[in-house]
Formats: structure tokens, C-alpha cells, sequence
């Protein structure tokens, strides 16, 4: 990457892999994955994250210097908050439909714990532009994980992509379903994203030794 | 009668961690012992017994519409609903820190249990939750939003005892060793919520209509096994999705 510096590029690339927020922090598993049935959505609020996290980073960044340290958690709420509310009216004006499915998770992306804990760990002690980077690395490291979770819960459960049957029609019987193929209409229910995320979990630690917990 | 069935749907039907995975992040910090978290749980009904009624009486008298109309008239088509998100979490981080002084003052020994928590609720997702889901399913009575706030938070505090005193077992137990700890509650908690899925039928004595509303303001989840209505409903969604895009 020529853009960036290597110490730069480190900010986008650690939160992917060996420091992902969701599954080696720990962090922001409120809101993402009862949004996970599908694809689109999924996708949506990964977006809305990046967006709330990277703009959220630069502003708590550039007022560092000037908010006093016994209320930084009010305005950090208040920050997020403001962010938060331009999204879902951008959403109900823009995408309707999926604004009302999203629900109340788009508001919940204000007690997305890992928005919250990067302003605390990393834009109360670092530039705008770097602030910025670590935003939208780690805001990447979340949306991979709900855009894998949806890809496969939708695949799985409905046989679909973005609503489109990718492995054809189950009432007309074509494609896989002509073979005997049948949904597994599991996927789709709730309890799936959570055991979905401890299989990735379970991957990822089999693939890097270091990340096992003892 | 209405109170009964709005509790018992709180608690278990609808219950906060298993069907809508609220509060995870301090579910999964804060479980690896059941002393922390009962302390923990207690702490969640207690914030969610005070923010829930008063994030109702909020939403009634200042952000729904028409909500102003006690002003005067000419405010009766003000709708500042888009406050709300704002409105709430700032209720609440002051309650939290409100509750944190009268519980230092009055009762140093529950202090030093719950006062570590107290700041951890402040951004947890299931407080906020409450309030929000109390809004969208337009709860109808003050009495009634105190009881759904008090039962939701028993329906967290449930499920974090639960995982809680597995985890502890759990310790003893031949885990693979890349799912010891995160990767094992995750798988665990799965197989908890599909167990709590079976209280979905407690209310209705079977029926699919009444669970299939409760359910309606989360996306893509079906109260019954029956996934076809799903798919339907994504199919809807997409048709009308593009409707309103043209306008």
C-alpha cells in the first residue's frame, strides 16, 4: 500500500485477524448478530458501523485536548449517539423497508461496546488521520465477521444471496433442491448466529495457536 | 392478567440475552464466576426497574407524536421521535451515575458488590434495548413498562446465571482446546437459546399468531420452526424494498 506508512497499514490489518473485535475481544456481539438471518442487512449494519466508528474516532480525536477526563463517557455517548441518529434517518429516508427491519439494532450501535472501547484505548491518544484508520480497521474486522455469518446463514437456511436462490427453487423443485436438497430451515433461528460465531471462533484458533485461551 | 403474560413473555419467551442477544459483551466478561454474576444480574434488573418507566414517561410526554400536546395545541403535530436515541442513553448514563452515588451513600457493602458493575451497565446493550424495544412495541401503561423492565432484567439475570454456573463446571470438562473459553460459551449459549425457544408456546398454548407478533420487530426470526413464512418475508421485503426506491 503506497497510501499508507507500514505502522498505518497495521491499524487496518491487525483488527481482521489475530485482534478481531468480535471474536478475540470480545466486543459489540449486542448488535450484531440478531441482524444475521440475511446478507443485506448484515452488510448494512457493517456499513453503519464503519461509518459511526470512523467519523466517531477523528471527532473524539480532534477534541482530545479540550474534554475533561471525568466526563469523556457522557460525551463519547453523546457523540456516538449524534452519529448514530444521522444513520437511521439517512436509512428511513433512503431504505425504509430495511430500516424497519434493522429496528432497533441501528440504535443499538450505541451500546456497540467496541465504539466506545477504541475511543477510549486509541482516539483519546492518537491523531485524526491515525484515529480514522483504527476506526475503520476495526469497524472492517466487525463487518467480516457479521458478513460471514450472514452469507452463511442465508445460504444454509434459505438457499438464497441477497434474496437472489442462488441454489435454485424449493417450491419448484430445481437446481440442488431437484436432487433432494432440502434448507436447513435451523439456520435462519435465532440460537444459529451464535453457534455459527463459536465455529469461526473455533477455526480461527485451530489455524493460530497463540489465540488459545487456557 | 395482561401483567402476568407480559412477564412471563419478558422473562422467557422474549428473554433478553436468547432471543435477542442483548447485553453480550458484559454476558460473556462477567460469567466466569456466579458470584460476579449474580451481582451483575442484580445490578441490570435494578437500572432497567428505574430506565425502562422513565424512558416511557419520556417518549409519551416529549418525543412521540403528538406528544406535546399538554404544551397547547399548536404543538400537538411536533414529532421529535429522532431525539429519542439520544434522550435514552442519556437518561440512562445519568441514572447509572445517580444510582451510584445514593447506593454509596446508603449502603457502602452493596456498593462494594454492584459499584464495579454499575459503569459496565451504563453501555450495556440490554438497558438500552429495554427502552428501545418498550418504545417500538408501544407498551401501553406506566405499571406496564415497569413490569417489562423488571422482567427483562430477570430474564438477563437468568440467563447470566445460568452460563455462570456452567462455565464453572465447564472447567473440568475435556474442552478441544481452540473452543476452550469464548468459542465454547458461544456453542453453549446456542444450545441454551434453542432450549429456551420451546417457552414459545407457553402463552398461546401452541398458537402461532400471538408469538408470531411478538416477534415481528426483529429481523428474519420465527417463533415456530416453520421457515417458509420467513422466506416469504424476505421476498416481501426485497418487492417493496425496490417500491420504495423508485419513489
Amino acid at each position: 500500500m503506497g497510501l499508507l506508512s507500514k505502522k498505518d497499514s497495521k491499524l487496518i490489518m491487525d483488527p481482521l485477524a489475530d485482534n478481531n473485535p468480535i471474536t478475540i475481544q470480545v466486543l459489540g456481539i449486542c448488535s450484531a448478530l440478531a441482524i444475521t438471518a440475511q446478507l443485506k442487512p448484515s452488510i448494512v449494519m457493517a456499513i453503519s458501523v464503519m461509518f459511526v466508528m470512523g467519523v466517531g474516532n477523528v471527532v473524539i480525536s480532534l477534541m482530545r485536548n479540550i474534554i475533561p477526563s471525568k466526563i469523556r463517557i457522557i460525551v463519547q455517548l453523546i457523540v456516538v449517539a449524534t452519529l448514530v441518529i444521522i444513520v437511521d434517518q439517512v436509512l428511513k429516508a433512503f431504505a425504509y423497508t430495511l430500516s424497519k427491519e434493522l429496528s432497533v439494532f441501528i440504535g443499538l450501535i450505541i451500546t456497540n461496546c467496541i465504539i466506545m472501547g477504541r475511543f477510549e484505548a486509541f482516539a483519546l491518544a492518537n491523531g485524526p488521520w491515525r484515529s480514522f484508520l483504527d476506526g475503520i480497521g476495526n469497524a472492517l474486522g466487525y463487518g467480516v465477521i457479521l458478513i460471514i455469518v450472514g452469507f452463511f446463514r442465508e445460504l444454509l437456511g434459505s438457499g438464497t444471496l441477497f434474496g437472489f436462490k442462488v441454489l435454485g427453487d424449493p417450491v419448484e423443485k430445481t437446481g440442488l433442491y431437484a436432487i433432494g436438497y432440502e434448507n436447513n430451515g435451523f439456520m435462519v433461528l435465532p440460537p444459529m448466529a451464535l453457534i455459527v460465531v463459536g465455529i469461526i471462533i473455533w477455526v480461527q484458533r485451530s489455524r493460530n495457536k497463540d489465540l488459545i485461551e487456557d | 392478567m395482561e401483567h402476568i403474560e407480559l412477564f412471563f413473555k419478558s422473562v422467557f419467551v422474549d428473554n433478553m440475552v436468547f432471543a435477542y442477544f442483548l447485553g453480550m459483551c458484559s454476558y460473556l466478561a462477567v460469567s466466569k464466576k456466579v458470584s460476579t454474576a449474580v451481582g451483575l444480574g442484580a445490578a441490570v434488573i435494578f437500572v432497567l426497574a428505574i430506565t425502562v418507566p422513565l424512558n416511557w414517561l419520556l417518549d409519551q410526554y416529549l418525543l412521540q407524536e403528538g406528544a406535546l400536546t399538554w404544551l397547547g395545541e399548536e404543538y400537538a403535530d411536533y414529532d421529535l421521535s429522532f431525539l429519542s436515541f439520544i434522550m435514552f442513553i442519556a437518561t440512562i448514563a445519568t441514572m447509572v451515575q445517580l444510582v451510584e452515588i445514593i447506593v454509596e451513600k446508603f449502603s457502602p457493602s452493596l456498593y462494594n458488590s454492584l459499584g464495579i458493575f454499575l459503569p459496565l451497565i451504563a453501555v450495556n446493550c440490554a438497558i438500552l434495548g429495554g427502552s428501545l424495544f418498550m418504545q417500538s412495541r408501544e407498551i401501553e401503561t406506566l405499571g406496564l413498562a415497569l413490569n417489562y423492565g423488571v422482567a427483562s432484567g430477570i430474564g438477563w439475570f437468568l440467563a447470566i446465571l445460568a452460563i455462570a454456573a456452567i462455565r464453572e463446571k465447564i472447567r473440568y470438562s475435556n474442552v478441544p482446546a481452540p473452543l476452550r473459553g469464548l468459542g465454547i460459551t458461544f456453542i453453549i449459549t446456542g444450545l441454551m437459546a434453542i432450549g429456551f425457544m420451546s417457552f414459545g408456546g407457553m402463552l398461546t398454548g401452541g398458537e402461532e399468531e400471538a408469538t408470531e407478533e411478538s416477534r415481528e420487530d426483529t429481523v428474519g426470526m420465527v417463533s415456530t420452526t416453520d421457515t417458509a413464512d420467513t422466506i416469504k418475508e424476505t421476498d416481501l421485503s426485497l418487492e417493496t424494498k425496490e417500491g420504495t426506491n423508485k419513489q
